[in-house]
């Protein structure tokens, strides 16, 4: 498959043209605002911060903003009582590979209203940063932990930045990055060798190893000491 | 939506106090070992531990029993079945899924498959959309029967484990004669399933739904009512419907705090609209209600399975397109645009276009999402899953923080969780 279709559509949105039919791009064809509420409300309260509207599969939305916008959105998105979308069903992120943008995805959906709205928001890779969403949803605490760890995307003010399913001391890299190689970057004997080598301490948070410490001197202290 | 609130059928147990809080005693009186006030223990649950179901660490922060702080480890299962899928055709890809939670593999098989045919455009035959909905909801009695008999043995009582896994046992036999295999399913393709219904199967089925509503009432008689069991479980690990919501927690921990949100009646698929059935509710949000709300979403599921078996349509399993479904064996050998279908099939895989979808169904512990995500090509560019135990994990912090020790290992059984898809 080329990237042909791919690298047009972002020409297209980074000229701010309308284009033509991009049946094949992944961005989905440009879709009517006023099929979705939502959408339209978005449009009519950000204006060009909308970059893209398109319905995929059938009847899912999805909408393009610039990350730097995103938790002003959201925020929005969650409060305004005729929005509501006070649940936030994933947050994940896709790699395309070849030096492209990675896509951060938020699926939302809105108990009281039923309705569902995805939101995605490029990233370079030489600047893969975006503020977190843990202060909206407290869901997005463990979900911004794996996309950090799968793909390497750094979430500003994020409460606790730690890798969640691979080790804190993994030092091959983002696995679900496509660059990263199916079986990780080092031999299986270099990896079994790092898995044994690993001190005891790295299976413990920092803030474990603090009251640890802790508990650990007052073991030591005399009767009667002051700490 | 219609909704049914689960009563209670005892009185509140007198150590609560008015509002129904817990009456917290103090380990130690106040100035009788000023040397103990304010130090912290640290103390390590797992990864190897039976309470744990599976090989969750968690690591608490102790003030004397109190948890001040509890936090998860997880990964130690990571097997990267999103990277694995990635390499994989899109049929290749449905044997991961059953490998996720293999407390209810059915679920998964059909949800990744309705995922892929919603991006593909395909409208599955409605024997297959009956047989799948009888395919899960087989599995959330499945799973939910698990969860009854480990929580149980969790808690302390041994008996509904033997119960409970009996039924199991008759479960695994429905798998293996419709699947082959007892967990490892894989029993759906892209445009259908592996197989029609074997001869019998429904009559079979059938059985199983008459008689399993005696063993709920059976167990009913030793959990429901029984003391143990309610000071272990009432208003221990409560969580409000408002923070279940920023937590994420869907499924019966979700509505065990009286949030009706179902997946079946909020965005019905294989038009679960048209059944007949009820979503319990909770009011407390406790482990209690938790268990009140699985064991009638058993009997609710039953009622489903009931309503489908009678009206499981004849016709074919299959979708009618050769790109998607493999000819019959003797076809394939004998003429010769079958043998190149087959061919096609099997070498490139399905084709699926540019595009992404997400289709989130009801599993048996919450939202299941799958979103796939195509360039075109035979294989996905991103297959992800919105799994519900990763995310109701998440939640255990916020609802064991405070509570005493003991009550970890009671809030982390209600949660329900399969760490093969937590740790993915």
């Amino acid at each position: 498959m080329s990237d042909k279709p791919f690298t047009d559509a972002l020409e297209d949105l980074a000229s701010g043209a309308s284009g033509g039919p991009q049946s094949a791009s992944p961005y989905g064809e440009a879709a009517d605002a006023s099929t979705h509420e939502s959408v339209a409300a978005l449009v009519a309260r950000f204006g060009s911060a909308v970059q893209h509207h398109a319905i995929m599969a059938g009847d899912e939305h999805v909408v393009r903003v610039p990350a730097s916008r995103v938790m002003e959105i959201l925020r929005w998105l969650r409060d305004d009582p005729a929005q509501r979308y006070d649940y936030l069903a994933d947050l994940t992120a896709v790699d395309w590979g070849g030096g492209r943008p990675i896509d951060v995805v938020y699926q939302l959906w809105s108990i009281p209203h039923r309705r569902g709205l995805r939101l995605k928001a490029a990233l370079p890779l030489d600047a893969l940063e975006i503020d977190s969403a843990s202060l909206l949803w407290r869901t997005a605490d463990w979900l911004e932990r794996e996309v950090w760890d799968m793909f390497g995307v750094r979430f500003r003010g994020h409460p606790d930045p730690r890798r969640i399913l691979m080790p804190e001391s993994y030092a091959e890299g983002h696995p679900l990055r496509k660059d990263f190689p199916l079986r990780g970057r080092f031999s299986r004997a270099e990896q079994t060798r790092r898995a044994l080598a690993m001190p005891v301490h790295e299976h413990y948070s920092a803030q474990e190893i603090a009251v640890a410490t802790e508990t650990e001197a007052h073991a030591r202290r005399e009767p009667g000491e002051s700490p | 939506m219609s909704t049914r609130t689960v009563e209670y059928l005892v009185q509140r147990t007198p150590e609560m106090a008015p509002g129904g809080r817990l009456v917290q005693v103090p380990v130690l009186p106040g100035g009788m070992e000023p040397e103990l006030h304010g130090e912290h223990m640290l103390i390590n649950i797992g990864p190897q531990h039976p309470a744990t179901h599976g090989v969750l660490r968690l690591v608490l922060e102790l003030d004397g029993e109190t948890v001040v702080k509890c936090t998860p480890h997880i990964g130690y299962l990571h097997s990267s079945f999103e990277k694995l899928g990635e390499y994989r055709t899109w049929n290749q890809v449905i044997p991961l899924t059953d490998r996720m939670d293999y407390l209810a593999p059915l679920i998964y098989n059909c949800a990744y498959a309705m995922a892929v045919e919603k991006l593909m455009g395909i409208q599955v035959t409605e024997r297959c959309k009956v047989t799948r909905v009888i395919c899960m909801e087989l599995d959330r009695i499945f799973s939910h029967l698990l969860w009854l008999g480990t929580t149980a043995i969790d808690i302390g009582a041994f008996t509904v484990f033997l119960y409970t896994f009996q039924e199991r046992e008759r479960i695994y036999t429905l798998h293996e004669a419709l699947t082959g295999a007892r967990i490892t399913t894989s029993a759906t393709r892209i445009g259908g399933m592996m197989a029609d219904l074997p001869e019998g199967w429904i009559r079979e089925l059938r059985h199983f739904v008459d008689t399993v509503p005696r063993t709920l009432d059976e167990v009913e008689t030793l959990l429901t009512n029984n003391q143990i069991w309610i000071g272990r479980n009432q208003d221990v690990g409560v969580i409000s419907a408002e923070d279940a919501v920023s937590c994420g927690l869907t499924g019966a921990n979700l509505r065990a705090s009286g949030v009706a949100f179902d997946v079946r009646k909020d965005r019905p698929y294989y038009d679960y609209e048209t059944y007949d059935f009820d979503v319990p509710l909770g009011e407390h949000g406790d482990c209690y209600d938790r268990y009140l709300c699985r064991m009638e979403e058993m009997r609710q599921s039953l009622r489903i399975l009931d309503q489908a078996i009678e009206r499981l349509p004849a016709g074919p399993m299959n979708v009618d397109d050769p790109r998607l479904i493999l000819p019959g064996k003797t076809d394939a050998m004998t003429d010769m645009e079958s043998m190149i279908h087959h061919f096609k099939v099997v070498m490139e895989g399905v084709k699926a276009p540019v595009g992404e979808s997400w289709f989130s169904v009801e599993s048996s512990k919450g939202e299941l999402g799958m979103y796939v995500v195509s360039d075109g090509g035979s294989k996905p560019v991103r297959w992800r899953i919105r799994g519900p135990s990763f995310i109701n994990l998440s939640a255990l912090p916020t609802m064991v923080e405070g509570s005493l020790l003991s009550d970890v290992i009671a809030v982390n059984a209600s949660l329900d969780i399969v760490l093969g898809e937590i740790d993915r």
